[in-house]
Parts: structure tokens; C-alpha cells; sequence
């Protein structure tokens, strides 16, 4: 299958997506890049190794500690929901809420929850579920998807936004930036106090604990799990991780490599349901546990890595391509180089086959993620099954690579190649589709050596 | 003088992988070049001033014929096997030399990052490539492990702006040698684009299967390079000089684009 | 075969593990725990909080230090002991511990709590849910106001997880690291405070003996 050209052609020709891609993707960018400077985080790379190694060991040893997870929610009177697929996810959530009569229900930011288009199957069934993170309530209103891990309307102006607002909410049109926080704040406000079910993600599950662990800076996920009776928090098996020690390491690399923040506004660590005594607080607690496909890359030793992640959106920030393309382009809810890396996993190594190659493996991905995944590695490693799948362009390398056995012949078929280089045919004509291509030189260097030498 | 290595941890098997860059007491007096084979079909006085700079160190430059390709092409497109035999045929090439310098970073680190990974199943050829791959260096790597050096004699009396290459930067930690060298020579002055570490859009084959976003992202670097105001677009890859010139040509700029040893070779 | 039994063998044949096998034990953490001197450690949360930092010299200036805070503003305080002996309840406007808790948080104009600790390297405030620390106190209300004696003011959060290996138990159901306003930057990357939880967020830091409970 092949890239979607015209899609990418429109982003590219849009001046002002570019700018705004590029500047925000920027100032994340640089903020990230200030707070774990030496100055700021001296441990940094000690950091980065530690939580490699936590991440590695808890996956290598997932079976326990999932065990060892469901125990500790069910000892603080919680109650775990294992979900084989999707489906079964949020068959779950509807049943709950058709059974609590929770025809309004409120959600924090979740991607996990977009995987599983858990909002669409709500509607199927007639059940309200409100986006309550601003950037996703934008979205939600205007009908699309994130448009990046964790800022996912970072594509929108507010002129946008007022459109949206005027269109869907029927207010009058207002492109102050901050009277439209504060509207989403009214609207939203009314739904966190009258839902009968919140549903949140996780950024980080303690084994330890039964504990969910949520990051956030508006504090609409604080409202989501303390609100409403019923606490819904839905979460991959991979965001487990021992114990809340662990947090030391996690939260100092989470905030700063998204957005440069040491902490942010709330970090929220709950479980179960209220104790005795509490005076707010859900009343009921369910965790559910989503496979979905991430057995299978546990399964596979060479992209298990890539299991590690936890969502800063780093890679995204520091993405050549994705500051072109813009989060809309890749096929699937997780967009930049960590999108393009479990993709195949997901959605089928068959699917989509030109993603892995949408990459110039420059490796600044690598170098920004807190977790040390090696994306670029982990690309080469796709590629490399892709081609033993698909032998079509195969002839071409076997045919360069005799060359290349052969002095001689290389340089002959060098040389008829330089001559051949005015012509504007197949990858000639594609590098001369975006830019110039230099006329061949005369000589080649090993015929220049030949000249100085005598 | 000590020699320059800034290691920049690569996740690759979670380790860092420093490429070590010999201390030599004594000056080799005999270095192997490998020039590359975009080098040697399409920017031959990159090599050629490359020699220059090493033959006026005093060193013995040997240019063995038999040398074509590093094989990162193959590599990078998913072909191991074809990778696999071009490989071996610059093992056997380079049997026996000392030292091998290289005028880019993409294809030094494709030897001594990569070929460990192609010959994992065969300990035999990586044997071999483990005996290899020490001695092989990127040229601005190299002038800098030489003792006692501080002036190459070199004049260029221009503004210019460096291009970070990503496999040199990232794979190599080379972000200071290549600037150290620069400020040998004289009349230079460097002046750093906002964008110097972005990746230029090359890519290799990424180039022309993805022409849309290969050519988009060297016009970000255009834009980068010319807010400098400088002349001159300097990188160690001629590979990305190829791309940047390409954009830079395509937009109607007059800035030029060099190599860095040609910058080293020039005498003003 | 249910779910769970479908997804636990799946994830011991992708690594191929026994069931009841042991795990090797897991990697540690890096702790930074430095102990600082009261003084350094209040210097530096002055500088880190993103709110306006009160230090009162003992709990008997608590309640006008609460006073200036409101500013005429009604007010729910939860019903923590320490609120209570420091007198926050006679404060004019304050609803201590009311009986319809939500709504009275929902229309408060300030929040006052108590806090399980302040962390001074980042300028963040701890609270523990318990049944007199509600939650809705610190969230609902656009104020949030803690009031915090300063044998409570640990260096960093390292020297927290060190002290607290267990933040939620049966004890609490939530524990929640405040630090600074609540705020956006989803639209335009632009600043907004005061999205869903308190804009305005103010501490007083009781220095003196402990008052009498």
C-alpha cells in the first residue's frame, strides 16, 4: 500500500499547518531540551538508562506483575476487567453504563481509548461520552482526530476554534483564546457534576499499589476520577510498572520530555474506590486492562522495545517528517516515529507498508526518547522482514550488489550511469520533482588519483 | 594534543556505543582512504582536497582500487543479504590497512555501527570486522587524533554555516570536531544556523520515494542557512551537501555548498 | 476461556515463562534524597511555587494570614484537624466541613486544605485523600489555599517515595501532586490558567509549635 501523497501533497502546500506545526512542535522542542539540560537535570542520562532498564525488566516479567497489579486493585476494593480486544473493552463500558443508567460520561484524555474508538461505540449504543481535556473536546466537537500524542490540537488556530464553538455550541463567535478556555470550562463543568461515569487513561500502572497514575495540567482528569460515583480507567498492559518508588525516575522524565515541565499541574495517583470515611471520591472502581494486539509485540523479541513507551510525544517534537506531515497523515491514532514503529505491529505488517520506510533515519527520535527506544533500529528491522515478504524490488539490489563486488564493473556501469544523469527518468525525475540535481563531473575520483599519481 | 571523542549515547541495545577514537602517540605514517562511493562518482574534489590535507600532514595516502561501496544503501532498504556480500567486499578490500579514513559520516558509521549487526550469525567475518572497524575513521575524526595538531595551514575567507549531518552527529558524537577544525583556518568565520542539527531530507533512498518531504525538509534548512547570511553551507556528508545544493539551486540562492575537507585544503 | 486466562497465556508464551515462575528482582530507581536545611528548602520553594507563598511565625496568625487570602470571597475548608485548630472555621466567609460538600465546593469561590506534604524543589503541594480531606476542596473552587506547617516541607519528591512507599492504601484512595495553577496551552500553545481546577493556588507555611488539637 502506498503513502498518501495527496494528503501529504495538501499538507505541505498549507503555509499556515506548516507554521503551525513547525512552531509548536518547536517550542516543545526547545522546552524539552532546557529542562533536561546538565544545568537543569544533571542525571538525565542516568535517568533515561534506569527507566530503559525498569521498562525492559517489568516486560520481561509482565505476567507477574499483572498478576501482582490485579491483587493490589482488588485488595483496595477495586475491580480489574481484563479485555482481549477492543470489542470487549468497551462492550464492558457500555454495559456498565446501560447497568448504572450512566447516559452522560465523561473522559480524560485517553489514546488508548482512541485505539479502541471507545467513543464511537458509545454513540452506537446512545451513551454521551464528553471529551473533557480542551484540546479533545475541540476535536471531538469538530469530528477529527489528535492530531498529536499529547498536544492534539496543536494544529488548530483560534480562529479555529471559534468556528467550532459558534457552530457547535451555537455561541456567539469569540477568538480570545482564553474566553474559550473558559467556555469549555462552564460547558464541561456542568458534565464532570452530573456523569454518571468517568473515564480516564493511565500513564503509568503500579503494581505495587493498584494504583493508577495519571499526568495532566488541566485538571479535567482530576475531575473525571473524583466526580462521578463510577471510576473507569482503562490502560495497555504495558503501563505497568513495580512500584511507586519507580515514580522517582518516571515523572522526572515524563513532563520534561513533553513539554518541559518538571512536574506537571496534577499528577493524580488513585485506586479503588473511596475508602470508609471518604467523603468524595467514586464509589466504584474498575480497571481494565487492554491486550489488543500488544501480546503479539511482546511476543516479538525484536520490536518488544517498543512496549517501553510512555506517550511523552518527544519523537513527535523532534521528527523532521512529522514537522512536515502533521499527525492527520499517518494511518493510524499514534502518529510520529513511535506511530510508525507500532503500526505494523497493530494494524498488520501487510497494511501501510510504506510507513516504515517514511523515514531518513536521521535518529533524533532516539536521541530525545526518555525510554531509549531505538526507533531508527527498529524501522531497519521492519524494512528488512518487509523485503523478505515482498521480493518485487529485490532485482534491483542484487543487481547493484554484483556491481559492487566488481570494481571494474562498478566503475563502468558508474561512469554510462553519470552520463545518463541529464535524463529525467524514474529517481532522477523524482529528485528533480522537489530539486536540482548537479551535472555529473567530468571525471570520476578514482580516475583523478590515476592522473595525480602518474 | 588529545584526540576529540564526544559520545553520544545511541540506544541501540541500550548501551552507549562510542566509536573510540585512537590516541596516537606517534603519527601514522601511512593512512588507507575510503572515499565513498558518492564521493568517487559525483564529488570527487571532496576527495581529492582530502588527500591534499593529509599528504600536507607528512602522511602516505593509498587509494586501493578494488574499494566501491560501503553497502548502507542495501542496508538501509532492508537487504541484508546483498548488504551482507558488499560488506564483505570492503572487509577483504581494507584487509590489512592500518588506518582508514573516510570523508562522511553516514558511511563511517555504517562500518563501524552496522557491520557488527550484518555479521551477527557469522563469527567468523565478525572476527574480521571486529579487527576492522577501529581503524576506521571519519576524516574530521581523524585529523583530531593526530598529536600535535593545530594548524593546517588552511585560509577560506568566508561566512559560513555548518550542516550537523545526523549519522555524524548522533551515531559518531561528532558536533565539536569538525567546528574545532574550522577554527584552524583562517579568515573563517563560522556562524550557526538555528536548524544545524535537523536532518536535511536525504535519507538515501528516502530521497526520491518520499521526494514530497525530502524536498520540504531541505527547504526548512534553505531557510535556515540563509538567515545566517553566510556564503557557504559546510557539512562532512556530501551526500546531504547534494540535497542541500539541490534546494538551495532550486530556490535561486547563490549560496554554495562544500565539504569540509575542501574547506581544510584551501589555501585562500 | 475467560479473558484474563486468554491474555495471561499469551503473555507467558511471549516470554516464555511458567506460571508461578519467579521474576528476577527489578532494577532500582534512582532516589536523590539530599536533606536540606529548613531555611535552603523554604528559600527554594518560595522561588518554585507558582502561587504566593504566606509564612506565618506560628498557627495563632493562621487565621488573618487566611483572611488576607480570601479577599471578601466566600470559602470551604475541609474538615482537617489541623484547619480546625488553627481556627480556620471562625474565619469570616469560611464553611468548614459543611454537609453538602459538593455543592458547597462548587460554589465557593476559595478551597482551603490542609497538605501531607510540600515538595521544595518543584514547588508542589501533596494531598492525600482521606475522610478530612475531601477532594473536591482543592479542585472545584477557582482558589485553592493550603495551609502547612513547615516540618512538612521535604526536599523533593524522591525524598517523598523514599518516605511514602505506599502513597494510596487503605488509608487513602488518592493521593495528588499540585503543582502550580491549572492550565492549558492546547489552543495555540497559549497560556490559559484556571482550565477545570483552581487558577489561583496560595500556601501558608506555619512555622512554630504544633497547636493544641
Amino acid at each position: 500500500m502506498s503513502a498518501p501523497e495527496t494528503a501529504i501533497r495538501k499538507t505541505l502546500a498549507d503555509a499556515n499547518l506548516q507554521l503551525a506545526i513547525y512552531n509548536n512542535t518547536g517550542r516543545f522542542k526547545e522546552n524539552r531540551r532546557r529542562a533536561v539540560a546538565p544545568d537543569q537535570l544533571p542525571e538525565y542520562e542516568d535517568l533515561r538508562t534506569r527507566a530503559a532498564a525498569i521498562k525492559r525488566h517489568t516486560l520481561s516479567f509482565l505476567d507477574v506483575y499483572l498478576l501482582q497489579l490485579e491483587s493490589a486493585v482488588e485488595d483496595s476494593g477495586g475491580k480489574v476487567i481484563w479485555a482481549s480486544t477492543g470489542e470487549e473493552a468497551a462492550d464492558f463500558i457500555v454495559k456498565l453504563a446501560k447497568e448504572r443508567e450512566a447516559n452522560l460520561i465523561v473522559k480524560s484524555k485517553s489514546m488508548t481509548s482512541e485505539e479502541i474508538h471507545l467513543n464511537d461505540r458509545l454513540a452506537h449504543h446512545e451513551l454521551e461520552a464528553v471529551e473533557t481535556d480542551l484540546g479533545e473536546y475541540i476535536l471531538q466537537l469538530a469530528g477529527q482526530r489528535p492530531f498529536h500524542i499529547v498536544a492534539p490540537a496543536i494544529h488548530m488556530t483560534r480562529n479555529d476554534v471559534a468556528d467550532i464553538f459558534t457552530e457547535k455550541l451555537g455561541i456567539e463567535h469569540d477568538t480570545v483564546i482564553e474566553n474559550q478556555a473558559m467556555t469549555a470550562r462552564r460547558v464541561l463543568r456542568e458534565k464532570f457534576l452530573s456523569a454518571g461515569i468517568g473515564i480516564t487513561g493511565a500513564n503509568f500502572l503500579l503494581a505495587d499499589s493498584g494504583a493508577v497514575v495519571i499526568v495532566e495540567n488541566e485538571g479535567n482528569a482530576r475531575l473525571t476520577h473524583s466526580a462521578p460515583k463510577v471510576h473507569v480507567a482503562i490502560a495497555g498492559i504495558e503501563k505497568v510498572i513495580p512500584r511507586a518508588r519507580d515514580l522517582a525516575v518516571f515523572l522526572d522524565l515524563l513532563g520534561r520530555s513533553a513539554s518541559g515541565q518538571a512536574l506537571t499541574s496534577y499528577t493524580s495517583i488513585v485506586t479503588g474506590p473511596r475508602r470508609q470515611g471518604e467523603l468524595d471520591g467514586p464509589e466504584e472502581f474498575y480497571l481494565v486492562l487492554l491486550d489488543a494486539g500488544r501480546t503479539k509485540l511482546l511476543a516479538d523479541p525484536e520490536q518488544r522495545e517498543s512496549l517501553q513507551c510512555i506517550r511523552c510525544g518527544a519523537c513527535l517534537n523532534a521528527c523532521p517528517v512529522y514537522r512536515k506531515i502533521g499527525g492527520h497523515n499517518y494511518p493510524w491514532v499514534y502518529s510520529g516515529p513511535i506511530g510508525k514503529v507500532i503500526t505494523p505491529s497493530f494494524q498488520g505488517k501487510e497494511k501501510d507498508t510504506w510507513l516504515p520506510f517514511a523515514s531518513s533515519l536521521c535518529g533524533a527520535c532516539a536521541e530525545v526518547c526518555p525510554v531509549k527506544i531505538d526507533i531508527p533500529g527498529l524501522l531497519l528491522k521492519l524494512r528488512k522482514e518487509l523485503v523478505t515478504a515482498n521480493p518485487a524490488d529485490r532485482s534491483a539490489f542484487q543487481v547493484w550488489a554484483w556491481l559492487m563486488r566488481r570494481p571494474g564493473m562498478y566503475a563502468l556501469a558508474a561512469r554510462i550511469g553519470r552520463s545518463l544523469m541529464g535524463f529525467n527518468i524514474g529517481p532522477l525525475a523524482a529528485w528533480r520533482s522537489e530539486r536540482d540535481l548537479p551535472a555529473a563531473p567530468r571525471k570520476s575520483f578514482r580516475e583523478l588519483w590515476k592522473e595525480r599519481k602518474k | 594534543m588529545t584526540a576529540s571523542h564526544a559520545f553520544i549515547v545511541i540506544p541501540s541495545r541500550g548501551e552507549t556505543l562510542a566509536h573510540p577514537v585512537i590516541q596516537s602517540r606517534v603519527m601514522p605514517r601511512r593512512v588507507a582512504i575510503f572515499v565513498t562511493c558518492i564521493v568517487d562518482q559525483l564529488f570527487p574534489n571532496a576527495g581529492m582536497a582530502m588527500v591534499d590535507v593529509l599528504e600536507r600532514l607528512g602522511l602516505e595516502v593509498e587509494f586501493r582500487e578494488a574499494q566501491t561501496c560501503c553497502a548502507q544503501p542495501a542496508f538501509n532498504s532492508g537487504y541484508q543479504r546483498e548488504a551482507r556480500a558488499v560488506a564483505r567486499h570492503f572487509v577483504d578490500t581494507f584487509d590489512g590497512a592500518e588506518t582508514i579514513v573516510v570523508p562522511s559520516g553516514s558511511c563511517t558509521s555504517m562500518i563501524t555501527h552496522h557491520y557488527a549487526d550484518l555479521f551477527a550469525h557469522d563469527p567468523v567475518a565478525l572476527a574480521r570486522v571486529d579487527a576492522l572497524t577501529p581503524r576506521v575513521f571519519e576524516f574530521s575524526q581523524f585529523l583530531l587524533s593526530l598529536p600535535n595538531l593545530d594548524s593546517l595551514g588552511a585560509r577560506f575567507p568566508h561566512k559560513i554555516t555548518y550542516h550537523d549531518s545526523c549519522h555524524a552527529l548522533r551515531e559518531l558524537g561528532l558536533k565539536d570536531a569538525p567546528r574545532r577544525l574550522l577554527g584552524m583556518v583562517k579568515d573563517l568565520e563560522l556562524v550557526e544556523m538555528e536548524a544545524a542539527e535537523e536532518c536535511c531530507g536525504f535519507g538515501g533512498t528516502f530521497s526520491v520515494k518520499f521526494a514530497q518531504i525530502s524536498g520540504a525538509m531541505a527547504r526548512t534548512k534553505v531557510d535556515s542557512i540563509l538567515q545566517t547570511g553566510a556564503s557557504h553551507v559546510v557539512s562532512l556528508d556530501s551526500s546531504c551537501l547534494m540535497q542541500l545544493r539541490g534546494a538551495l539551486s532550486r530556490g535561486g540562492h547563490k549560496v554554495e555548498t562544500l565539504h569540509l575537507a575542501e574547506v581544510l585544503a584551501s589555501r585562500g | 476461556m475467560e479473558s484474563r486466562d486468554v491474555i495471561m497465556e499469551r503473555v507467558r508464551a511471549a516470554l516464555g515463562r511458567k506460571l508461578g515462575q519467579k521474576p528476577l528482582p527489578p532494577p532500582e530507581p534512582l532516589l536523590r534524597v539530599s536533606h536540606q536545611s529548613p531555611a535552603a528548602k523554604l528559600a527554594r520553594f518560595e522561588l518554585r511555587f507558582l502561587g504566593t507563598v504566606t509564612v506565618v511565625a506560628d498557627w495563632t496568625f493562621v487565621a488573618a494570614a487566611v483572611e488576607k487570602l480570601l479577599d471578601g470571597k466566600t470559602a470551604v475548608a475541609s474538615g482537617h484537624p489541623y484547619l480546625r485548630a488553627c481556627g480556620i472555621a471562625e474565619v469570616t466567609g469560611v464553611s468548614a466541613n459543611p454537609e453538602d460538600l459538593r455543592n458547597a465546593c462548587a460554589t465557593a469561590g476559595v478551597g482551603i486544605t490542609s497538605a501531607y506534604c510540600l515538595l521544595a524543589e518543584t514547588g508542589t503541594i501533596v494531598l492525600r485523600a482521606s475522610p478530612e480531606e475531601p477532594r473536591l476542596v482543592s479542585l472545584l473552587p477557582p482558589v485553592h489555599i493550603a495551609v502547612v506547617p513547615q516540618d512538612r516541607l521535604l526536599t523533593n519528591l524522591d525524598e517523598m517515595l523514599s518516605m511514602t512507599p505506599r502513597p494510596v492504601d487503605a488509608d487513602s484512595s488518592a493521593m495528588v501532586l499540585i503543582t502550580g495553577p491549572s492550565r492549558t496551552g492546547d489552543i495555540e500553545q497559549f497560556l490559559v490558567r484556571g482550565v477545570h481546577g483552581p487558577g489561583e493556588v496560595h500556601v501558608v507555611i506555619v512555622q512554630g509549635k504544633t497547636p493544641p488539637l
